[in-house]
């Protein structure tokens, strides 16, 4: 399809002074679309010239049209000297040429230069005519629509889920070549800016062929990030999920989701999972895990994994490929392919020992696109309901490589090796914990002169095959029972493998919901937590914050001293996630981001979670300190006050999270079901916590509590740090998910920011405690810094919380945060009530449909009935399969990684869940939110939705690379100023950008890079900044419409 | 822990107005700190001084950032780089433009120069207002002055247009850009006690009736540049003096019509001659650019202390000032009753004005000492107003923006005279007596 790209100059305002004689500018445009330049007339002396040129036409390919920006640069004519380029705007027209997004770019834009900033605005018309063209062997992907957003967009359908999608492009950084000794910084910063700009263009092209070929229409959850490798090159990689979209009416719009619901359910049956409480929470199963970290490479590549996604094109086949008997077959046919814990792993590897294995994998790379599938990842952090069954945990793994070994350094194999080696080695995590698939995946790297750490992680999980194929054939069906409430999730933490081979040690306990499968006792997840779970009180923020000195070196000595702290980090950080999670009485983990970062003389770790407490996992246990040595009073003194202080904390904790499980008794245990009851009562015969069942899980001092020892100073200073977090002040909340569990009322205050702090670190020889408590100080000090700021928004809530920490020099360390404060209503009470209503109505879940009622009428005697069901088991079948075991002898060797300090024990006492009817109550708040959006304002917001609103259409993906620079450091106020102004133009070009593709909101934003340099002895700085998102427009949400039930999703 | 960097930035800008109102008033970012610190915004929200220290120091810097557009704040409108609701750019140039009524006393009338700049650390110690506050609200008058005069069309909606400014706000600046054009004297001991408010009253007027604008509205410099031909015609009042006929007719006429209403018909009837003689000079005088600046004083010395050593209070000086004027109507060979008008209309109500506050000071022996000292506070007189303006109207550039065309306003421009001058001496009246129940000195 070629096509012709039509651009028109109309107008430019508050241009800069460029003639200091007559205090004006003679300004001309140059457009210039791949190789071919425009000029318009020269507006002699104004600062607001009128141009309105005629429309510049370029005839060009379509591959073109997606690799290249259109590029509008501003000049001052000059009759005598060189003409001075004021400024400049990119515009990706990449929008443009999907027909269901912008038809036309027109607006405002920003003059951007990349040492003085913004300097004026110009008025742009840009239109693009696609000629059709069914050219088989094209290099383009128009039409292929790209989100950022990690979920099935609002005013879309799934039809196909295919899979994960990834590439990498290379090239030389132009920071790094010759000529950049003699060009002007202002040049060698637009050409890194156009280079990178070109790289997205042609990395998004590829994607969009591999989507294509799979038969699908678009990417979400797309992740693009870059690497400036240095001397040895500039990388542009992407991930994300091919899916087969459908556009949903504006009248079903609202109701996104509906066609999942189908497969709740199927879902329920399967698992026989009881509903709950009246919750529209729906019934899925969902794995429990725990993090199995991984830092060394498995080199082997499995068989042709079982979870390749079928290059169907028609959706009456069954859309999810992945099948159960198949993933069992190669589960145990992988066996030997994992884990088998290396020693020497990291830099030693990075090189000499991928000889071998690179050979098979640049072999596979270069076969058939089938072969790209095989990883069964995906990038999606939030699913239709019922897609997930079973979540296992998580999986991470990392690689330590060394940049300058790269044999071609411009070309992307060895890359590609890379990253195929640490998705097996996700891959086969996976399989260790039962699961054939990995859900809220993503990839990092941490690049420190010529080492590198790559980093991967995600969700085990097994996904629902038969909901997808339903799905898509029964929508009729869909629709209709969308209006339904959607019966509750047991709890959705079921466990995905053999209780009699764990993978790892852990306590399993009869689900608190159904009581008919087990779960683990914590479950820790890097997905948003699922709009159907049911949870008790509210969620909060959890990081375990770390620095671990070690040797400035170089080389392999560097890379290999590194990966052998990586495992004690993960472990330390692993352990701090456990106490904190404890200490606030919870015992679950959504959305953990883990980051090491690499310096010259340190590393830093840190990991953030949203701790909940799930109603189907059991309380978690109290913390219980033990003292080393016995018989010494003051030792033993100084430990009962610390233990005091720990009870005490955890005792306000419960309040402040409102984390009241009320005990279940045995008579509302019984269920309707003799034979659930049977069951679960067997279970508590042999339960090491069958006795315990009717105490309150007040006594954290027990003696099976979580046990920490005391036994030497660095125990002690552990416990204080854990101590030290101080709680939210009142009013406010914080999570790194996308919404915080317990908060169902939103309104229409949306206010997203970022933040950056850079601290010196002045003593030279700090030890690792003293570095711990300054990094732990200079998050805490940031989050009270936002508590602050935004008071006037109370009560509000932190969503998305996104911490990214790096050393940009030896002795820095820079910590910069994205996030969204929302406000919400603070009555939630009614709310509830209000939602009652609708939840009626389900005509064949009505067992299940008593306990809304119920609740309605008394929420404390809601309890947990198990609803038999008569159909049902072939998951559950699936799950307790023994083929697996071979695997799991395997995998007892993972323990090794899992191991904690102390003893874990449960006390289980039996406890209902409160209602939550999460979905419902949302869909309400659409009558009271009243957000208004006017026209010229941009909102922005890290996540997929916007309070109080509904969006109407995507526009297309937002994804800009700044450089700026600056050799006048003072002037601009020091680098706070400098940077403080360029993050404010960043935000600007963003908006500007979405005003012009006709948007009012950019969802799903994130600043996925934030590099400062900084020289302050030659009064110089320079930052790069790369942000994406997605343009939408969206409406209020209108009181007439039809309850939209899942507006989390 | 100070940070190397920190920053803070939001979508939609962040401003506390507290902080914005210690930047302006040019605390610097330590003092200012210490400010909100006293004022209790820590315990409130559990924060630290860290926090505050980082949090003054990001707003500080913000505002920094905007200050350059609150130069030109039409720009503040559609610049992309903040987004800033309406309601709040409205605040930020309101407060922007704001100044100290005991600042302004101090360069009323004086040459917006360079050399008036150089004395603003003078003033700043001796209003108590800082050097940077003295210097931003001396630029902003500079300013104003400097785009008005270039344009066409009536001073107050100008100001309007181009500061964006509320009505009141704008009337004000129209007032000191006036003064200041004219340079008229407003410092001498004499004037001391009065406050700039009473003489913006007065540039009102001036500028409502002595203009080239108040009888043509296209001119440039209209409103700032007294009308050269009225002030000719003056000279033509010269008749009220000098014709002995008329003087004693004019005299009998203002006696018969005060009979029975004041208990101070002697004094009057026998100073009439020498106010007469004292008003009717000032205006023949007026083509004189010397005489011009002193009308003040000369108000002062030729009528008010004369009435002031009489006793008079302030209804009778506004009685007697009516049938003053009026009078004049039934003289039938007397052929310039509208220049007469045009210039008694402003003399009578600068007069009463004038008089009214000292009247207020009475009894107060050592006024004089005690208004060198005093500004008007911000309570009373400016501040609060101003800052209510956006809230009351609903927010919003736009209503700002239209405000002069919706009725009920007083018009900046003679021509709906009569109805909207009343309105405002009323409203000032109210004001007036308000303000007499204030222990302000």
């Amino acid at each position: 399809m070629p096509g012709k790209l039509k651009a028109k100059i109309v107008a430019g305002r508050h241009l800069p002074v460029m003639d200091r004689a007559s205090d004006l500018t003679d300004a001309f445009v140059e457009v210039k679309f791949g190789n071919t330049t425009f000029k318009t007339d020269v507006c002699h002396k104004s600062l607001n010239p009128q141009w309105n040129s005629e429309w510049f036409k370029f005839e060009v390919d379509d591959e073109d049209l997606q690799d290249e920006p259109l590029q509008v640069t501003v000049l001052d004519h000059d009759t005598y000297s060189a003409n001075d380029a004021i400024g400049k705007v990119y515009i990706d027209i990449d929008p443009l040429l999907c027909s269901e997004a912008a038809s036309v770019i027109s607006g405002w834009f920003p003059i951007y230069d990349t040492i003085h900033g913004i300097r004026g605005e110009i008025n742009v018309l840009v239109k693009v005519e696609l000629f059709n063209d069914l050219n088989r062997f094209r290099q383009s992907s128009c039409g292929v629509k790209f989100f950022c957003t990690a979920s099935i967009p609002r005013c879309y359908r799934a039809v196909l889920v295919h899979g994960f999608v990834e590439e990498l492009v290379v090239n030389e950084d132009p920071e790094y070549q010759w000529i950049d000794r003699i060009r002007t910084p202002r040049a060698s910063n637009e050409a890194r800016q156009r280079l990178i700009s070109l790289m997205s263009g042609e990395l998004q092209r590829k994607i969009g062929l591999k989507v294509l070929e799979m038969g699908g229409n678009a990417v979400v959850g797309y992740l693009q990030c870059f690497d400036l490798e240095g001397e040895s090159g500039l990388v542009v990689r992407a991930i994300g999920t091919a899916c087969t979209l459908d556009k949903l009416s504006s009248g079903s719009a609202p109701n996104t989701n509906t066609h999942m619901h189908p497969s709740t359910a199927p879902a329920s049956n399967a698992c026989n999972s009881p509903s709950k409480d009246g919750k529209d929470v729906s019934v899925h199963e969902f794995l429990h895990i725990r993090p199995v970290f991984g830092e060394d490479m498995t080199s082997t590549s499995g068989p042709p994994t079982p979870f390749r996604a079928l290059p169907t094109t028609s959706s009456s086949l069954p859309p999810f490929s992945p099948s159960k008997p198949c993933s069992r077959q190669s589960s145990s046919s992988d066996t030997d392919l994992s884990l088998t814990p290396k020693t020497g792993m990291g830099s030693g590897g990075s090189v000499g020992k991928e000889a071998g294995p690179l050979k098979t994998l640049l072999r596979q790379q270069t076969q058939t696109a089938l072969e790209q599938r095989e990883f069964p990842f995906f990038t999606l952090t939030s699913f239709p309901p019922g897609f997930l069954v079973h979540v296992g945990g998580v999986v991470s793994a990392r690689s330590v490589k060394l940049l300058d070994r790269i044999h071609n350094p411009d070309e992307p194999e060895t890359r590609d090796a890379w990253w195929e080696e640490i998705r097996q080695e996700i891959k086969s995590h996976g399989k260790a914990l039962g699961c054939h698939a990995v859900v809220g995946y993503s990839e990092s790297t941490s690049i420190c002169e010529e080492v590198c750490i790559l980093s991967a992680s995600g969700t085990a999980a097994i996904l629902n095959p038969r909901y997808m194929r339903e799905g898509c054939l029964d929508i009729g069906i869909t629709d209709h029972r969308f209006e339904e409430p959607s019966p509750p999730s047991c709890g959705f933490c079921h466990i995905p493998y053999d209780e009699l081979n764990m993978p790892f040690p852990a306590q399993l306990t009869y689900c608190y919901l159904c009581r008919r499968q087990k779960v683990p006792d914590v479950l820790f997840t890097t997905i948003n937590l699922p709009a159907e779970a049911a949870v008790t009180g509210k969620g909060c923020l959890i990081q375990a914050r770390l620095c671990r000195l070690k040797k400035k070196a170089q080389g392999e000595v560097n890379a290999t001293a590194i990966s052998n702290l990586l495992p004690f980090m993960e472990y330390e950080l692993h352990t701090q996630l456990m106490n904190k999670l404890k200490l606030r009485s919870m015992n679950a983990l959504f959305g953990l981001h883990i980051q090491i970062s690499v310096g010259e003389n340190m590393l830093l770790g840190l990991a953030s979670a949203t701790g909940v407490y799930l109603a189907a996992l059991p309380p978690p246990g109290g913390i219980q300190i033990a003292g080393k040595t016995p018989g010494d009073l003051s030792a033993e003194h100084h430990i009962l006050t610390i233990q005091k202080r720990i009870n005490d904390t955890i005792a306000k904790n419960k309040e402040l999270y409102q984390i009241n499980p009320p005990e279940l008794t045995e008579e509302v245990l019984g269920s309707p079901v003799p034979d659930s009851r049977q069951r679960s009562r067997l279970f508590r015969s042999h339960s090491e916590s069958s006795d315990e069942v009717s105490e309150l899980d007040l006594s954290h001092g027990k003696k099976d509590a979580f046990v920490l020892e005391i036994d030497d100073t660095d125990a002690v200073e552990d416990i204080h740090s854990l101590l030290t977090d101080a709680p939210t002040p009142t009013g406010f909340y914080s999570c790194n998910t996308e919404i915080m569990p317990g908060i169902y009322n939103w309104t229409s205050g949306v206010q997203m920011f970022t933040s950056v702090r850079v601290f010196r670190l002045s003593n030279a020889n700090l030890t690792n405690q003293g570095l711990n408590k300054i990094f732990t100080d200079l998050c805490e000090n940031l989050l009270k810094s936002f508590y602050f700021k935004l008071r006037s928004m109370i009560p509000c809530c932190l969503c998305q919380l996104n911490f990214t920490v790096a050393v940009p020099e030896e002795e820095l360390i820079q910590v910069t945060v994205t996030a969204v404060a929302m406000t919400f209503d603070k009555d939630q009470n009614q709310e509830m009530t209000a939602d009652k209503p609708p939840a009626k109505g389900g005509n064949e879940t009505e067992e299940q449909l008593q306990f809304p009622l119920e609740l309605c009428a008394d929420p404390s005697s809601a309890n947990c009935q198990p609803a038999s069901k008569a159909s049902g088991v072939p998951e559950c079948s699936n799950f307790s399969s023994i083929d697996r075991c071979s695997t799991w002898l395997e995998l007892l060797r993972l323990k090794a990684h899992t191991i904690r300090r102390g003893s874990v024990k449960t006390i289980s006492s039996l406890e209902r869940s409160s209602p939550l009817p999460e979905g419902r109550s949302r869909s309400l708040r659409s009558n009271r939110s009243f957000g208004g959006i006017s026209v010229t304002v941009v909102k922005m917001t890290p996540l997929s939705f916007l309070p109080g609103t509904r969006i109407i259409k995507y526009l297309g993906i937002i994804n800009m690379f700044f450089i700026r620079e600056t050799t006048s450091l003072r002037e601009e106020g020091g680098v706070s100023g400098f940077l403080h102004t360029f993050i404010a133009e960043v935000f600007s070009m963003v908006r500007a950008h979405v005003a012009a593709l006709g948007g009012n909101a950019v969802v799903s934003y994130s600043m996925k890079e934030c590099m400062l340099m900084e020289n302050p002895n030659k009064n110089q700085a320079q930052c790069l900044i790369n942000v994406s998102g997605d343009a939408v427009i969206c409406v209020r949400e209108t009181d007439q419409e039809p309850t939209p039930s899942t507006a989390s999703i | 822990m100070t940070m190397e960097l920190d920053v803070f930035v939001g979508n939609t800008t962040i401003m506390d107005e507290e902080v914005y109102q210690l930047w302006l008033d040019g605390y610097t970012v330590n003092d200012a700190v210490r400010v909100r610190m006293d004022g209790g915004v820590m315990e409130e929200c559990e924060a630290s001084a860290d926090v505050l220290l980082s949090d003054t120091m990001d707003q500080y810097r913000t505002f920094q950032m905007c200050e350059r557009l609150l130069h030109s704040p039409s720009k503040l409108g559609n610049q992309l780089l903040f987004q800033i609701p309406p309601h709040r750019q409205a605040m930020l140039i309101e407060r922007y433009y704001t100044f100290d009524d005991g600042f302004v006393r101090e360069v009323l009338g004086k040459k917006l120069s360079k050399g008036t700049k150089k004395d603003l650390d003078d003033i700043g110690a001796k209003t108590g207002v800082t050097l940077k506050s003295c210097r931003r609200q001396f630029d902003n008058f500079k300013r104003v002055f400097k785009v008005v005069e270039e344009l066409k069309g009536p001073l107050v909606e100008n100001i309007h247009h181009h500061f964006l400014l509320s009505d009141k706000l704008a009337r004000d600046y129209a007032a000191i850009v006036f003064f200041a054009n004219n340079r008229f004297e407003t410092g001498k001991r004499k004037l001391q006690y009065l406050t700039f408010q009473d003489f913006a009253f007065c540039a009102g007027q001036l500028i409502s009736n002595w203009t080239v604008g108040a009888v043509d509205n296209m001119v440039e410099d209209m409103d700032v540049d007294l009308d050269k031909e009225f002030l000719q015609d003056l000279k033509e009042l010269k008749v009220l003096i000098n014709d002995k006929d008329l003087l004693d007719q004019h005299k009998s006429l203002v006696c018969t019509a005060l009979r029975g209403k004041t208990n101070n018909l002697n004094e009057m009837e026998t100073n009439f001659k020498n106010l007469s003689r004292g008003l009717v000079n000032i205006a023949a005088k007026l083509t004189n650019a010397k005489d011009v600046r002193d009308l003040f004083i000369d108000l002062v010395e030729k009528f008010i202390e004369p009435c002031r050593s009489d006793r008079w209070t302030s209804a009778d000086v506004r009685l007697y000032l009516t049938h003053y004027n009026n009078s004049v109507h039934l003289l039938d060979t007397f052929k310039h009753q509208v220049v007469w008008n045009r210039y008694m209309d402003v003399v009578k109500s600068s007069i009463n004005i004038l008089h009214v506050r000292l009247d207020e000071s009475e009894g107060l022996s050592c006024f004089m000492e005690k208004k060198k000292s005093q500004r008007w506070g911000s309570c009373s007189s400016c501040r609060s107003p101003h800052s209510l303006a956006p809230g009351q109207t609903g927010g919003g550039l736009r209503d700002l923006f239209w405000a002069p065309t919706q009725p009920g306003r007083q018009q900046p421009v003679g021509r709906t005279h009569r109805s909207g001058r009343r309105r405002s001496i009323r409203k000032k009246d109210s004001l007036i007596a308000a303000r007499g129940g204030l222990p302000h000195l």
